[in-house]
């Protein structure tokens, strides 16, 4: 960080001491933090308000249930040929989507370090295990839905079960395929060199400046962050 | 770190530390998975999907998404408020609780 005059570095205070100066500084807040990632992270704070009520409402009715819950192991069984591997479906998904993660993370080592075709390509590559997340998705709603599973009713058991599943991995899927979207936009600007030539667009006003493939980055983990819990409550539990 | 990185505005890590974290999260991943393959059951069972669960957030939020870099101010603004989940968890295991029990006593259990 630097002290906006003088452009010269200062020496700021670590720890708890650092906490009381950087709010009391009469600045920003955050030091260190372009506002654009300031505020995805505020924004991610919100999203994690919102599946939290998602989980804990799916918690709430689980346990107050009457009705036996169906076995998830079971219900999320694929055979390939043989005998049915549980939750093979499930699992195969999440390791995608933690792929994913680790291309995120590069591509945005790739465009601090200005290399704009890797960051692109890693990029575009996050954007194809997203895709096909998305993808699987579709084909276990699919599943389900031919099972005579729905929002309202479940044969397997707890019509609750039917409610909180399309509830709760139908938002998770929105949000893999929004950023899916978005990552496409992002991997576009940044092949083309947006942010070098501070082409007319958002974002990309400040020349070699490339926080915005890491505000993206963090959308992306959180993304996987929310699929790490669902898959412990919801697939697991 | 302040004045390391007070140049550029961003985040620079060698790139081993992702593709170890990437492995760690392989190897988590699967352990989750194997707890249901292996079909524990009971507090076994939730231990271990909380501790999985529980080290692949951390990983994922302290090194993919920096948080491990940044200043106190900033983690203590993201990390703090979900700790107020916590109340509301409480809150409703004891109404879901006490849904289940007025159920229980109304209709027959299992209808």
């Amino acid at each position: 960080m630097s002290d906006a005059s003088t452009g010269a570095a200062v020496a700021r205070p670590e720890g708890l001491k650092g906490v009381v100066a950087d709010w009391s500084s009469d600045q920003r807040a955050f030091k260190g933090v372009p506002w654009g990632k300031a505020m995805m992270w505020i924004f991610l704070v919100s999203d994690t308000f919102i599946f939290s009520i998602f989980l804990l409402s799916y918690m709430t009715v689980r346990m107050s249930t009457t009705v036996a819950w169906p076995n998830p192991s079971e219900v999320f069984a694929l055979s390939f040929g043989g005998e049915p591997i549980p939750l093979i479906l499930i699992a195969i998904m999440t390791f995608i989507l933690i792929s994913s993660s680790g291309t995120m993370a590069m591509a945005v080592r790739f465009g601090y370090l200005r290399d704009r075709k890797t960051s692109a390509l890693l990029m575009l590559a996050t954007a194809a295990f997203g895709a096909s997340f998305v993808g699987m998705q579709a084909f276990e709603w699919t599943k389900l839905i031919e099972e005579g599973v729905r929002p309202w009713f479940n044969p397997m058991g707890a019509a609750q079960f039917g409610s909180t599943f399309f509830m709760i991995t139908g938002f998770h899927g929105l949000h893999v395929s929004i950023g899916v979207i978005f990552l496409i936009i992002i991997a576009r600007k940044t092949w083309r060199g947006d942010y070098e030539k501070q082409r007319a667009g958002f974002f990309t006003s400040r020349k070699g400046n490339y926080e915005a493939v890491e505000i993206m980055g963090l959308y992306w983990h959180f993304v996987d962050l929310v699929w790490v819990f669902i898959f412990a409550f919801f697939y697991l539990w | 770190m302040a004045q390391a990185e007070a140049h550029i505005e961003g985040q620079q890590h060698p790139i081993g530390i992702y593709f170890k974290i990437w492995g760690l999260l392989f190897v988590l991943s699967t352990l989750s998975y194997l707890v249901d393959y292996y079909n524990f059951e009971g507090y076994l069972r939730w231990s271990l999907i909380l501790i999985f669960m529980l080290l692949k957030a951390g990983l994922i939020i302290a090194v993919f998404m920096h948080m491990m870099w940044e200043r106190v101010a900033l983690m203590c603004a993201i990390l703090l408020p979900p700790v107020f989940i916590g109340v509301f968890i409480f809150l409703m295991t004891h109404e879901a609780g006490y849904t289940f029990s007025t159920r229980g006593m109304f209709f027959a259990l299992g209808s």
